[in-house]
């Protein structure tokens, strides 16, 4: 054969993307089928419901009956959407665990307070230079550390997550453990009541959240069918077996980290705007843990699941704010519940499912924890 | 920079991070076995260690001990504690690893899923200390007084720190020699090496593994008491940092590695105070999670490697 050795590797991956195509659903199908303009509509029709429907007063009565819901729905539902959207690319596609992921979060967040405030720059050119910075700081971090494998990647990135919020605390630059007050709101667009971002109404502030979400999920679509896409769910399933394809794991890992960490710093530039006021207790290690649980609990690498998992973490705590003083321990119960009986998460992937009974391979993040065959006599 | 502080704190730093690094040396050992045997990040480790450090707190209450006794009612009491603490370290473990593991492995779970039931388990038993006991720190009475026995360089030594390094390092001695030569050890080893193979050979899985919990909890409760008795202040959430610690230490040894995790123990024990002495108090943790990232740059897998489990190719 007359093909170029660095084709082939893309060849074989383009055989594991075919093998997604079979694994679709009936609906998968149909959607398939449908001309480029249906979908396009579709996806316009459930981005106008969604933006109309899910901040009315009948659903947050529903919803959140103790707190305002339109401003759970933007700071916190959405920005948490948005953070496993990007961790989904790192722990989900890529199968490596990051558990400081709350760095990248923080790099965006500062990024937006300080040259908003210091700067006096506006939000619209700092959303681009936030995203761009937690992009670069997920390169810093990354290059010298994902040569280290699974769970030593894990220990370190909890490290970087646990050092950014002591840091932020530590230097004076940022406000130390004050923070920063008084982050100015974006602009608002010729006084049109959707466009107006403020303290007390977080429509605005939802409608563009949800914008920045269909962007992310549309992007991550794309990436995820990509060549890069296929060469992250190689390395996820088998490391070495990928590398010896001629996959460049360590590139493409490097890649999935910065990409992830972009998405984080969105998140991050959005908190920032609308909360108005950040400081170092944002950023703490908690979160980093709380966005895995996310991205798990909905069924790691499946983008809708990691949705529902987002959603479901960061509204839960918010709907039982009646019990106030349980709200974790009910939220703590519940993980370890639906871990018992969904461990795949709640809407799992189904390549991953399919994978999953392929069980020995690889040593990633999903090896079981012992493979059931050793479990069948005592 | 303040070296000269390092230079002038050098031995009062040595000996409390020595005391510090007993404990964490200890406690590190129910992540590092449990990753040895299960190959999973035991999360819920640092819970086992602060429903230790809160049964001892319950038995100097139930006591009514509130100034340092003296003689053989000392000695009973600092025996009293360590087995109360160990029993409710222990217990805990083996209801953590029924409840937030079990059910997982018998489905095969990843070790994704795993991990996120051991946060969720972590959550409620800090959730269960927070809401009905009290989410403010907690002062316990000082059983040893701080009394001082010697003089090293510049530092006293007192009769605390000597009894967590002494217990921590006796601790570990016992471990080491229970896994490297009894029956039970070696069934350790064979699970970490090969948990299909091993059980095909006669071993007893679940049993190992619920062993394993309960060592690590035994431990755990060894380090909770040693924390009361030298720090005399708990908390609900006490266990997050210093299990965040710990479990460095078990990866900066060598996780999976007894020997591992009492070297990394100390090393991070010293690294905080060297740390905080040159770099002020408030880079304390930093230090630590710096040195661990340029520790695995040069050497991937710890300081002695991965010794209870296979290298992972």
């Amino acid at each position: 054969m007359s093909v170029p050795v660095s084709e082939l590797p893309g060849r074989m991956l383009a055989r594991v993307g075919q093998a997604q195509v079979r694994l679709n659903t009936r609906a998968g199908r149909l959607w398939a089928a449908q001309p480029w303009w249906a979908r396009t509509l579709a996806v316009l029709a459930l981005f106008a419901a969604l933006a109309i429907l899910l901040p009315t007063s009948p659903v947050a009565r529903v919803m959140a009956p103790q707190s305002a819901w339109s401003i759970v729905l933007s700071e916190q539902i959405g920005v948490f959407i948005l953070l496993a959207i990007g961790l989904n690319v790192v722990v989900g596609l890529a199968g490596m665990l990051d558990l400081g992921y709350v760095a990248f979060y923080a790099v965006g967040g500062y990024s937006l307070a300080l040259l908003t405030t210091r700067q006096h720059w506006d939000f619209w050119i700092v959303l681009p230079i936030g995203i761009a910075a937690s992009a670069i700081s997920g390169l810093i971090l990354g290059a010298p550390t994902l040569r280290l494998r699974g769970d030593y990647l894990a220990i370190v990135t909890l490290g970087f997550g646990q050092i950014i919020s002591t840091t932020a605390n530590n230097l004076n630059f940022d406000g130390g453990p004050q923070g920063i007050s008084v982050i100015p709101h974006p602009p608002s667009i010729d006084h049109i009541k959707a466009f107006s971002y403020g303290f007390i109404d977080g429509k605005p502030y939802y409608y563009l959240v949800l914008a920045a979400i269909f962007l992310a999920v549309f992007l991550a679509r794309r990436l995820e069918r990509s060549r890069v896409g296929r060469g992250w769910m190689a390395i996820r399933e088998d490391e070495d077996a990928a590398e010896l394809m001629g996959v460049p794991t360590y590139r493409f890992r490097l890649w999935s980290f910065a990409i992830g960490a972009a998405v984080g710093g969105a998140g991050g530039v959005f908190f920032a705007a609308q909360a108005n006021h950040i400081d170092p207790t944002v950023f703490s290690y908690q979160v980093s843990i709380l966005v895995v649980a996310a991205v798990v609990l909905g069924g790691s690498g499946n983008l809708f699941g990691v949705i529902l998992g987002a959603f479901v973490v960061a509204w839960l705590p918010e709907r039982f704010r009646g019990f106030a003083n349980d709200r974790i321990l009910i939220f703590g119960a519940a993980l370890v519940v639906m871990m018992i009986f969904r461990p795949e998460g709640l809407w799992p992937s189904r390549r991953r499912r399919a994978e999953m009974g392929d069980v020995g391979s690889g040593g990633g993040m999903n090896a079981p924890l012992i493979a059931p065959s050793a479990e069948g006599d005592q | 920079m303040h070296l000269h502080s390092f230079i002038t704190l050098f031995w009062p730093s040595t000996v409390d991070g020595l005391v510090l690094g007993s404990i964490y040396a200890l406690f590190a050992l129910g992540y590092t076995m449990v990753y040895g045997v299960l190959k999973l990040i035991n999360f819920a480790h640092s819970e086992v260690f602060m429903v230790g450090t809160m049964a001892v707190l319950g038995l100097l209450n139930l006591l009514n001990v509130h100034s340092p006794p003296g003689g053989f009612r000392l000695i009973g009491i600092l025996l009293l504690c360590v087995v109360v603490a160990m029993l409710a370290s222990g217990s805990v473990a083996l209801l953590l690893e029924r409840i937030a593991y079990r059910p997982l492995r018998r489905r095969g779970a990843s070790r994704l899923a795993a991990l996120i039931s051991a946060i969720g388990a972590s959550f409620v038993l800090q959730e269960i200390f927070g809401i009905y006991y009290t989410r403010n720190a907690v002062e316990l009475p000082s059983l040893l007084g701080h009394a001082v026995v010697f003089k090293l360089g510049s530092a006293e030594v007192t009769s605390d720190d000597l009894l967590v390094v002494i217990t921590g390092l006796a601790m570990m001695v016992l471990l080491e020699r229970l896994v490297a030569t009894t029956k039970f050890g070696r069934g350790i080893r064979a699970v970490a090496q090969d948990p299909e193979t091993s059980t095909l050979m006669g071993v007893n899985l679940d049993r190992i593994i619920v062993y394993t919990f309960l060592i690590g909890g035994l431990m755990a409760g060894v380090a909770a008491m040693l924390f009361d008795v030298h720090y005399h202040q708990t908390q609900f959430n006490i266990g997050q940092l210093p299990g965040l610690k710990a479990f460095t230490a078990a990866v900066l040894g060598g996780i999976g590695n007894l020997r591992g995790a009492l070297l990394g123990g100390l090393v991070i024990g010293l690294l905080e105070f060297y740390g905080s002495s040159i770099f002020g108090s408030q880079w304390r943790d930093p230090t630590v999670f710096v040195v661990l990232v340029l520790v695995l740059l040069f050497r991937p897998t710890g300081l002695l490697g991965e010794s209870l489990t296979q290298a992972r190719a």
